[in-house]
């Protein structure tokens, strides 16, 4: 297993009961890769999601993230990645400082470090003067970026963003994009759902997952010119149109 | 009036659909009459105690044989010394403790006098004062068995009569109470998160963009927990009866009326709080909090209503269940009509008109 | 620059003439074919006027700040938005669940405070979440919100036939059970079993799959032919263009109202799309160029839009200096995102 490849997955599968969620699925991640991980709602990618962050385990099929066997050693892999997601991201009755403190002390950060880091992110975001604003009180996009600093709070290297920009504007998804590609360059690998398929097109590669399965896996250049598609959208609508699972 | 079968439909749909709750609400009032019933006793039975006796003569044996033979005690112990009372005691291994000194039988025939110390573990004090009654009535019918053959003057002999309940059995107590706290329960609390919950799924919304009038949906709410109200009343009043002897010494009817108004005054107040509340939870707390802990406490039925200050006492008037219990209990114990409790009757039905205007007064019909 | 918003210049109060006259205060027992007569003529069949919401005691959050605009009958007018534009508000508002701060709303000529009971016995409306009784079956849902609008589903059938025979093979399944999309089309159902004049929709293509998504606007425009007036939001700018005319906005604001090529139109700038082997730091380049009025990733491209038509000669040299990187560039017309976009940027 060569260092550059910090998610691996080998056959993965999940299974409830009689229904295969995710069925079999093989792909590997290198580091400061922007991965996009798509497919229509109930392909299976939160559950495949799910198995990555140590969250589930798969009923078969190997997979390690960080280096770290998802079976054994999954409290590992929990320490050692970000996770953020459309629903939830942080405490609305909490202000933004302490929603910080909070995940810093949970990854056990020092507290000079957590002070610090926090000054630099409310600085990066130009929200010093909200931090004693209760995080209900922030508009939508706020909260998004904001969300996506505290995945980032305890730097490390894998990340892993459930439909980071649902819902957001349209100026904010680029904000919020701005920053993926900045923790990108700075080493941080990138593990990203979204339904925006104009994101589709800022990853380094996209993989697409219909009925549990990955029915491609390439650059967006790539799978345009495989499908013969001049937009992601396009590429996108014809595999998920062959779907059983999307129509029942 | 289609609409409204059409909603009322649904409703049972809701309830029959949802089996862990249906569950809940027909066999909860059940396996609380026969807990009640069986289990859950204020009487106490089969005390351990201990007899310390110096005198071990004809009078304290035959004292002893009495208070062992008595159902209330069961003597644990012969102890030799009171230094082993007090170990005993801390060990909890007892409850009371009965010392006798030397020459009991002597003192009683030559200075017809003679004394008998009891100790009782007041940690608890209901415990203590019951079983210092049971011990102190056996000796003293152990002394009147004895004067009565030397002729006492001036002796004043009382007869008890226990009136209705001569076997003084707890469950009269208890099916009334129990009968309250379940309607209350179910109604109430049923009512209140029902309608919460359409505001929860965003049903609700939809309802009121439509024909249907805002108190019809109120009242179709309400009339799926009457017939559970019915069942649950029924199966109380069977159980009572067959199960745990109690007899309905009034008229059936006049109970299940009372029964089912008592109802609608819990349906109202289900409404009235559902009207308020922004989630099943708050829904459920102040339904728990406000009403049924309430219900316990001041409604007469674990604790007796004039024994509480004044303002508690005052309090305790709009309670609906106490008024409800003291119905039940008139009707079914001791067997009276309406011309008695027609007083009652009334104030519940107020109460009832009253929660159910404001009920539906308070209906929401927009969102904010 | 935000365009002048189109005010409702035709404005009819309706004269409603049947057999028992119609008060149109007392409607509790009017069935909805009381209300079906036949309104002719030019007329609007929403007309928003200077609508203000505010939430909070101190009225701190502003949901919509002077809304104003009309829909035309038979329009599929579209509110597109990101979340907490206020999109949510204005339809509660409009169905008359909630009540404006100040400002006045009609519905097909009904006021939504004083005439709230005619409204609702007349719009179709479909909250967000799909708001349906899970532990029912797709007909039981469907049975209950026909009755409850005193109608049967044998009387509108043909209106939703081609919508339900897609979920009428599921029929005894819960609707809890469904997916995205069937449920979707169920709660659509239900919002048009009674034939309601105008649809009110909000955001019903959230959380759904792209193909389900394509096809729900390919029911809503049947729709239309049909005759139906659909007010639709959503936060998906590329479903702009499917609509007849198109309302942007943006935390509390109406940016522009106009047909979708009219709101294109407006965009007054050149607008070009660039790419190269180094995206991050195309960006970062062209961002600090003075021609450059703004510079956005947009999916495969970066798209500049340029202060004057003379920066265009300027970002060509910029491409030209990187073609080791393989940089290409080239005009494009902009999309509704990128009136967005430059519209929240005023």
């Amino acid at each position: 297993m060569s260092d550059d490849k910090v998610i691996t997955a080998n056959n993965l599968t999940k299974k409830f009961g009689d229904f295969t969620a995710v069925d079999h699925i093989s792909f590997d991640v290198h580091r400061g890769e922007i991965f996009g991980f798509l497919g229509a709602n109930g392909a299976g990618k939160t559950t495949a999601m799910r198995m990555l962050c140590g969250l589930s385990l798969p009923t078969s099929g190997e997979a390690t993230v960080g280096g770290y066997d998802v079976y054994r050693e999954n409290e590992k892999i929990k320490k050692s990645i970000g996770y953020m997601s459309q629903k939830f991201s942080l405490y609305e009755d909490l202000t933004v400082k302490e929603n910080m403190e909070f995940y810093g002390g949970i990854y056990h950060m020092t507290d000079k470090y957590i002070k610090e880091k926090t000054a630099t992110i409310l600085r990066q975001l130009h929200m010093e003067k909200e931090r004693n604003l209760l995080v209900r009180s922030l508009p939508l996009g706020w909260k998004q970026k904001l969300a996506f600093s505290v995945a980032l709070f305890h730097q490390p290297g894998i990340v892993f963003l459930d439909e980071p920009t649902g819902g957001v504007d349209p100026v904010t998804r680029r904000e919020f994009w701005n920053m993926i590609y900045e923790a990108a360059a700075n080493g941080t690998t990138l593990f990203v759902t979204t339904h925006y398929m104009d994101e589709a097109e800022y990853c380094n590669r996209v993989s697409i997952m219909v009925d549990g399965r990955i029915e491609a896996l390439d650059t967006p250049p790539q799978l345009k010119h495989t499908y013969n598609a001049s937009t992601m959208d396009e590429v996108f609508l014809m595999l998920a149109r062959k779907a059983v699972r999307a129509a029942d | 009036m289609k609409q409204f079968l059409s909603f009322v439909t649904k409703e049972f749909y809701h309830i029959w659909r949802d089996k862990r709750t249906m569950f809940i609400l027909l066999g909860m009032p059940i396996v609380q009459i026969i807990i009640f019933g069986f289990a859950l006793t204020n009487e106490v039975k089969n005390a351990t105690i201990a007899v310390l006796d110096h005198s071990k003569d004809a009078a304290t044996t035959s004292l002893s044989a009495q208070l062992n033979a008595s159902q209330y005690f069961d003597i644990g112990r012969n102890l030799f010394s009171y230094r082993e009372i007090e170990d005993e005691f801390k060990k909890g291994r007892i409850k009371l403790a009965i010392v006798f000194p030397q020459h009991f039988n002597e003192d009683l025939l030559h200075f017809n006098k003679a004394q008998v110390q009891i100790i009782a573990d007041a940690a608890d004090p209901n415990t203590a004062d019951q079983l210092t009654n049971y011990a102190t009535s056996i000796i003293h019918d152990y002394q009147n068995r004895i004067t009565d053959e030397r002729k006492l003057p001036y002796t004043i002999n009382t007869e008890m009569r226990m009136l209705y309940n001569p076997q003084l059995k707890g469950a009269f107590n208890f099916v009334p109470g129990v009968m309250a706290m379940v309607l209350l329960l179910v109604c109430t609390m049923m009512t209140a998160i029902t309608i919460v919950k359409e505001k929860e799924m965003g049903t609700l919304e939809i309802l009121l963009v439509s024909p249907m009038r805002p108190q019809l949906v109120v009242l179709a709410k309400a009339v799926p927990y009457l017939l559970l109200s019915v069942i649950n009343i029924t199966s109380i009043l069977l159980l009572s009866v067959f199960v745990l002897e109690v007899p309905i010494n009034g008229n059936l009817f006049l109970l299940v009326f009372e029964s089912i108004l008592f109802t609608l005054v819990s349906l109202s107040l289900g409404l009235l709080i559902s009207s308020g509340a922004e989630s099943q939870q708050t829904a459920m707390f102040i339904s728990l909090v406000a009403l049924f802990l309430p219900t316990v406490m001041l409604s007469g039925f674990m604790f007796p209503v004039e024994n509480m200050p004044l303002p508690l006492r005052i309090v305790s008037n709009i309670v609906p269940a106490k008024w409800y219990y003291s119905i039940v209990k008139s009707v079914m114990i001791k067997g009276v009509g309406l011309e008695v409790i027609w007083k009652e009757t009334l104030i519940l039905a107020g109460m009832m008109i009253f929660f159910l205007t404001m009920a539906i007064k308070r209906f929401k019909i927009r969102l904010a | 620059m935000p365009r002048k918003h189109e005010k409702a210049r035709i404005y009819c109060r309706i004269e409603l003439h049947n057999d028992e006259g119609c008060d149109a205060r007392d409607d509790d027992e009017s069935t909805v074919a009381d209300n079906k007569i036949k309104i002719t003529g030019q007329m609007n069949a929403v007309v928003v006027e200077n609508i203000i919401k505010t939430y909070g005691k101190k009225k701190e959050a502003v949901a919509l700040s002077d809304i104003s605009f009309s829909v035309s009958q038979g329009e599929l007018f579209g509110i597109i938005g990101p979340d907490g534009a206020g999109k949510t508000s204005l339809f509660r508002i409009l169905t008359t669940l909630l009540l404006a701060d100040s400002g006045r709303a009609t519905v097909e000529g009904f006021d939504v405070v004083k005439d709230y009971k005619i409204i609702r016995n007349r719009v179709g409306y479909m909250p967000g979440k799909f708001s349906l009784y899970p532990d029912l079956s797709v007909e039981e849902n469907l049975d209950f919100f026909a009755t409850i609008f005193n109608t049967t589903i044998k009387d509108n059938y043909d209106l939703i036939k081609d919508i339900y025979a897609q979920i009428e093979p599921f029929k005894d399944r819960k609707a809890g059970k469904l997916s995205g999309g069937m449920k979707q089309k169920l709660a659509l159902s239900c919002a048009l079993i009674h034939r309601p004049s105008v649809l009110f929709l909000d955001e019903p293509t959230t959380g759904v799959d792209a193909v389900s998504r394509k096809e729900f606007w390919e029911m809503l425009k049947r729709l239309k032919d049909q005759g139906l007036t659909i007010l639709v939001s959503t936060p998906y700018m590329d479903e702009a263009g499917l609509c007849d005319r198109v309302a942007l906005i943006q935390a509390g604001r109406i940016l522009s109202i106009d047909t979708p090529q009219g709101v294109v139109k407006g965009f007054s700038k050149p607008l070009w799309a660039v790419k190269s082997d180094r995206m991050l730091s195309l960006l970062h380049e062209l961002r600090q160029k003075d021609f450059v009025e703004n510079v956005y990733p947009f999916g495969e491209f970066h798209h500049v839009v340029i202060k004057e038509e003379r920066g265009e000669g300027q970002l060509r040299q910029v491409i030209e200096g990187r073609k080791s990187e393989n940089a290409v560039g080239g005009m494009v017309q902009p999309d509704i995102e990128d009136c967005f976009i430059a519209l929240m940027k005023n």
